[in-house]
């Protein structure tokens, strides 16, 4: 909830938003039993573009991500990435999911595996990679979130800061066109934010299609291109940062925001 | 320039035994010493004491005297003739042997009926949730009573498979079902290398080894053909040749044939005799013990939170994989502690093999020796020294492997 200010110049010459559609979702709706999700959800994300999504909980934020990839079933609408289609068909579930990356809340790293092989198991079972390259691009990964020293420690042995940057150098190994964020720093104390936020960062200025649920509007204002703000399994606002906090239209999204920044 | 000085030392005063955090535990870890010491001296002095009032020594050369008995089911050469200490080690070695089966046949019960009950399929999980309910919540001493009744009462004897063709009335022609047990043909070798049948046997175990070594080296050779292409091939068929061409060549060239079990007077004659107490206590053991396992099963993959299985799949893993690389790696740590006391269980609770008159080292010389040489305090120690030692070994076995499974953390 924290309005983090970042110090570091941001480099926008790569934030390029892209003419083609990554994800196309229309009319979708989803339900839990009786209980109504999502409501038709309409959302156009082009390639290139950083997302952040926000509401309270239990608005649908994360469930809606969670669609994106197949962890959770929609039952109505059309969901389209990358130009394939989600449906039953396992085919198109594995090739959507090599193409789209997640980080989770609780990061979710695999406790009996080293950092290393947490990075290469996914290239090496799914993509068929040989080890020996599969390696190589986990510590160049490693690399980038800063931690290649802790190679061969075990998640248990990390901070939660590290587990997080090792989770999303995880997801890049398998070379994502598409990275989902679900609350990446909720779990994490003030000082772990700020080194998750900056790996995000980067991974920003190199141009990845990004769509993060978060509730760090420091982040939101300086990195997105979009906010959505989402109530009761709607989309109830989406703006460009600057009009969205400065500007809200409807009265629930200045409800929330006075809440949220009001502190 | 300075004075050292220590801190102020504080003098012992008695009370500090108490409530000092220091000595606390000592003073109670000395406390407990010395009342097990007494009560281990009491009782030991007691014993000895009343031994002699009563004019008695203990002594094992009882175990060289001729036992006098004869036992239907056993594993070794054995007649009345033979010593008690023979005939222990005929119950010892049946013991082993009703364990070793219901541990490998409890442990696939309950695997299946674990992994099953999580099933989606509404039916098959109730079906397995019943069975769990079902069988571990009857003492297993009555399920051996019911499985031994029912198959005494329901299947016939063997004078039933006479007539003019006993063969056409036997399973295939070869296996009699009887009250008395079950007998199946049993395999010899007509042409083997050896005129002792065990050494002929022993050339088949060897065969098999060489095909585990080949096939261990085919596994290898995929893994380091992955960690090289990236694409591992598929091993399965020649890993299956591996294992049953030599086999089937070493069985036809030592001439397999098979010993039919055949009714003579009012028995079966030949072929492999598997006794109705076995087979009662082998399936109650299984089946009890088999309810409990697919609880831990269950419990273990539960304990594996749903998100490691969902950032498997976010990964693109399919659900066999993430079984196998991400969810039962994790699980077997949970599984196996449980796991090794439910074989000391079934180890243990063999000996309720006397209810059904099956000959295990209880039966043996903690029954008939026994009550035959009155040699009642030697019997049960040494019943005691054995269960301890089956029981420690397992218990080392098995914990020898959770080790090699262990999660490793900090």
């Amino acid at each position: 909830m924290s309005d983090l200010n970042y110090d570091r110049q941001i480099d926008r010459s790569k934030m390029q938003i892209g003419s083609e559609v990554a994800i196309e979702i229309s009319e979708m709706n989803k339900w839990y039993g009786t209980f109504h999700v999502l409501r038709d959800i309409n959302l156009t994300v082009n390639s290139g573009e950083r997302i952040v999504i926000c509401g309270p909980s239990g608005s649908g934020k994360s469930t809606l991500i969670r669609c994106i990839n197949r962890l959770e079933e929609h039952q109505a609408g059309r969901i389209v990435v990358d130009g394939t289609e989600l449906t039953n068909d396992l085919k198109n579930i594995d090739k959507i999911r090599s193409e789209v990356g997640m980080c989770f809340q609780h990061f979710n790293l695999f406790p009996h595996l080293t950092i290393l092989e947490n990075c290469t198991l996914a290239p090496i079972w799914v993509r068929k990679t040989p080890k020996k390259e599969a390696i190589e691009t986990a510590m160049h990964y490693l690399e980038k979130v800063k931690i290649p020293d802790q190679a061969n420690k075990y998640p248990g042995q990390l901070s939660g800061g590290q587990q997080q940057r090792v989770a999303i150098a995880r997801s890049l190994c398998m070379k994502p066109r598409i990275m989902l964020f679900d609350e990446p720093t909720s779990a994490l104390d003030p000082e772990m934010i700020k080194e998750v936020l900056d790996t995000m960062i980067e991974l920003a200025e190199e141009g990845m299609t990004m769509i993060c649920v978060t509730h760090e509007m420091g982040f939101a204002r300086q990195v997105a291109n979009r906010v959505i703000f989402m109530d009761e399994g709607q989309i109830v606002e989406q703006n460009e940062p600057e009009e969205f906090f400065n500007n809200p239209k409807s009265e629930r999204t200045k409800l929330f925001l006075s809440q949220i920044l009001g502190h | 320039m300075t004075i050292l000085t220590d801190p102020p030392k504080e003098s012992f005063r008695l009370s500090m035994l108490i409530y000092d955090t220091r000595y606390r535990s000592l003073t109670f870890q000395a406390i407990t010493a010395a009342v097990l010491a007494l009560c281990i001296w009491y009782l030991g002095n007691n014993l000895i004491q009343n031994l002699r009032a009563a004019g008695l020594n203990i002594a094992f050369d009882f175990l060289g005297d001729p036992s006098g008995y004869d036992i239907n089911q056993r594993l070794v050469e054995y007649d009345s003739q033979s010593t008690h200490a023979r005939a222990a080690l005929v119950g010892l070695l049946n013991t082993v042997l009703v364990a070793f089966l219901a541990c490998v046949t409890a442990t696939v019960f309950g695997v299946i009926a674990g992994v099953l009950r999580l099933s989606n399929n509404w039916l098959v999980s109730k079906l397995m949730a019943a069975y769990v309910e079902i069988f571990r919540n009857i003492p297993v001493l009555i399920w051996i009573i019911i499985i031994f009744t029912i198959m005494t009462a329901v299947l016939p004897g063997p004078r039933a498979f006479r007539g003019d063709d006993p063969a056409s009335s036997m399973l295939f022609g070869s296996f009699a079902f009887t009250n008395r047990g079950i007998y199946t043909p049993m395999p010899w070798f007509e042409s083997g290398f050896f005129a002792s049948a065990s050494l002929n046997w022993l050339v088949v175990l060897a065969g098999l080894v060489v095909s585990w070594i080949v096939s261990r080296r085919i596994t290898a050779w995929a893994t380091a053909k992955q960690e090289a292409t990236g694409v591992r091939p598929k091993t399965m068929l020649p890993v299956l040749a591996v294992w049953l061409v030599p086999f089937l060549v070493l069985m036809l060239v030592m001439g397999l044939t098979w010993e039919i079990p055949a009714l003579k007077g009012f028995n079966f004659q030949g072929g492999i005799k598997i006794g109705g107490p076995l087979i009662a206590l082998w399936f109650a053991l299984s089946i009890y013990t088999g309810a409990f396992i697919a609880e831990n099963v269950r419990a273990g993959i539960q304990a594996i939170s749903k998100g490691q299985t969902e950032a498997a799949a976010a990964l693109g893993l399919r659900p066999r994989r993430v079984m196998n690389l991400v969810v039962l790696p994790q699980a077997l740590r949970v599984i196996i502690p449980p796991l090794i006391s439910q074989y000391l269980n079934i180890t243990k609770n063999s000996s309720l093999a006397i209810a059904v008159g099956y000959a295990d080292i209880t039966a043996t010389l903690g029954g008939i020796t026994l009550n035959q040489t009155g040699r009642a305090i030697e019997s049960v120690l040494l019943l005691m020294l054995f269960y301890l030692t089956a029981s420690l070994l397992i218990s080392f076995g098995m914990n020898l492997y959770n080790a090699s499974v262990k999660l490793k953390e900090r």
